[in-house]
């Protein structure tokens, strides 16, 4: 399992996403509040580019008729089907058996990072900055 | 009739025919001989308006149920004389042969499909009125469904609210095809009801022509109509649960009757496909739908829409998810099955107890209660409708 860096903080705004690859692997990084989460960019029904989709909340309600939007921007929509992901956990609402890989994040300083080992291929680790971090 | 009547009937001998008494029958039609039976249950006003309207002359009859129509009666169903399911003797003779313990009365016809929201209520009441005193009250085994004047709702529910006192109406009765679809919030006052009452929303094949009966346009003959009456079903089935009925009435249960039922499968597929992609629309659908409709819906067993030897039977049970949801009916007049070949002999003995009385019992809580013989209206403080 390997440490990479994938983005610095501020790089990735709250609300927005950034598509990376790693290792061949396609994987989308997401700030939901000022939390980082990564998944796999592959949806496990049909295999679209599943960190493409609207990053919606979860709609809700207390009967016929009344709407509510809860969980704001913790959602993923598959811009095939539609199916929502939980960005937090890659599962699918409607049946958590049904998930995508996610990975685990971590901010870290640059200049712990620089102790090393970390992969960080496309930017230079500056000692003052915070990074964003995922393991593989 | 008088309550003797009904206690004679209750001294048929047990445990006989086919079924040997184990068998709730969820679909017997029976049908208006003729308008003047309406007559001691209408108020003057619409007494004399049958007369001097000549409405008596055309009695109400849907196109339908066609009286010499053969799919509207096996030839050994047919009485002497009168329309089929027009004759107690005849019944009685076919619940004695299947050994039915009760057996569910709908009388489809035309005052359900008036325009004139007034007469159907007038109308409707009287129906019930004479399938209360006519049918329920001269054979213990009979219940019955109380036909609704569903062009409008509030009527609906002043026809239930005057019945539920009578333990042997079991349900409500609608037509697959009326105005509106069955999901919408104009009809919710029904389910209200419904609900508060323990009966479930019995829905029958049947169409009140306000539209084409098929989304394309309509058909020339007899045979389209009926095998289109399925497609109908579809349509009410998903908007019920997209409407959001079960989430509001978590209680209620729907039986729908004569629509066959080997379209659900794939029906249940692509509606559980098609809501995963699209379930923010309808935020209340918080189900899949199929486990919805498996909870909440019935479906009677004639006709059967399959071949019902060789395991089809069991394999569309199997592909439904659900064994609970089929309800035994013979659809008596109509000609679905010949013999006594209603439930194939291949089904095993659990699944054939689910079917005959199990699952009729689960669905109608009113069964599971000793009917306490009918209750006047009058009792019950409750006047003739339409004055």
């Amino acid at each position: 399992m390997a440490r990479h860096v994938v983005a610095a903080v501020g790089e990735i705004a709250e609300g927005e996403r950034k598509l990376v690859t790693i290792e061949g692997r396609n994987i989308g990084i997401f700030n939901v509040e000022g939390e980082y989460y990564a998944l796999l960019n592959r949806c496990p029904h049909a295999g679209a580019e599943l960190c493409r989709g609207f990053i919606v909340g979860f709609a809700d309600s207390d009967e016929p008729g009344h709407y509510k939007l809860d969980r704001k921007g913790e959602f993923l929509r598959c811009p095939w089907h539609g199916w929502e992901f939980d960005i937090r956990t890659g599962q699918s609402w409607f049946d958590p058996k049904v998930r995508t890989r996610a990975y685990k994040t971590s901010v870290e300083k640059g200049a712990e990072l620089q102790k090393g080992p970390y992969v960080a291929e496309t930017f230079a680790v500056k000692v003052e900055e915070n990074y964003i971090v995922i393991e593989i | 009739m008088s309550r003797q009547a009904a206690t004679g009937a209750d001294a048929r001998p047990a445990g006989t025919g086919l079924f040997r008494g184990e068998a709730i029958d969820c679909d017997v039609h029976v049908a208006v001989p003729s308008m003047k039976v309406f007559a001691p249950y209408l108020n003057d006003y619409w007494r004399e308006a049958v007369t001097t309207r000549g409405l008596d002359r055309h009695n109400m009859n849907i196109t339908g149920q066609a009286a010499n129509a053969p799919i509207n009666a096996r030839p050994d169903w047919r009485p002497k004389q009168g329309n089929p399911g027009t004759d107690l003797p005849t019944l009685q003779n076919q619940l004695d042969t299947f050994g039915t313990k009760y057996a569910i009365l709908n009388c489809m016809y035309g005052a359900q499909a008036l325009h004139h929201e007034d007469m159907a209520a007038a109308f409707c009441s009287a129906i019930n009125d004479w399938i209360a005193r006519e049918w329920l009250d001269k054979d213990a085994r009979l219940r019955a469904s109380i036909v609704l004047p569903i062009q409008n709702p509030q009527n609906c529910v002043k026809e239930i609210e005057k019945r539920a006192g009578d333990k042997r109406f079991v349900q409500v009765l609608v037509p697959a095809m009326g105005e509106m679809t069955l999901g919408r919030r104009y009809y919710w006052p029904i389910y209200e009801a419904c609900e508060k009452y323990d009966l479930p929303v019995g829905v029958h094949a049947g169409s009140t022509y306000r539209f084409a009966p098929a989304s394309v346009g309509w058909f020339s003959y007899a045979f389209e109509d009926y095998v289109s009456q399925a497609g109908a079903f579809e349509n009410q089935l998903l908007s019920l649960v997209a409407e959001g009925v079960f989430s509001k009435f978590p209680a209620l249960k729907v039986v729908f009757m004569e629509s066959g039922f080997a379209w659900l499968p794939p029906f249940l597929w692509r509606a559980n496909k098609t809501w995963r992609g699209v379930r923010a629309e309808t935020p209340w659908v918080k189900q899949e739908p199929a486990l919805i409709i498996r909870e909440h819906v019935r479906v009677t067993l004639q006709p059967v829409d399959a071949p019902i030897d060789g395991g089809a039977l069991e394999r569309t049970i199997e592909q439904i998810g659900s064994d609970d949801m089929l309800l035994f009916s013979t659809d008596f007049p109509h000609w679905h099955f010949d013999g006594l070949d209603a439930l194939p002999e291949t089904l095993s003995a659990a699944l054939r107890k689910k079917i005959l009385i199990d699952n009729p019992l689960a669905t109608y809580s009113r069964l599971r209660e000793h009917a306490p013989g009918r209750i006047d209206p009058c009792e019950m403080g409750s006047q003739p409708h339409g004055s």
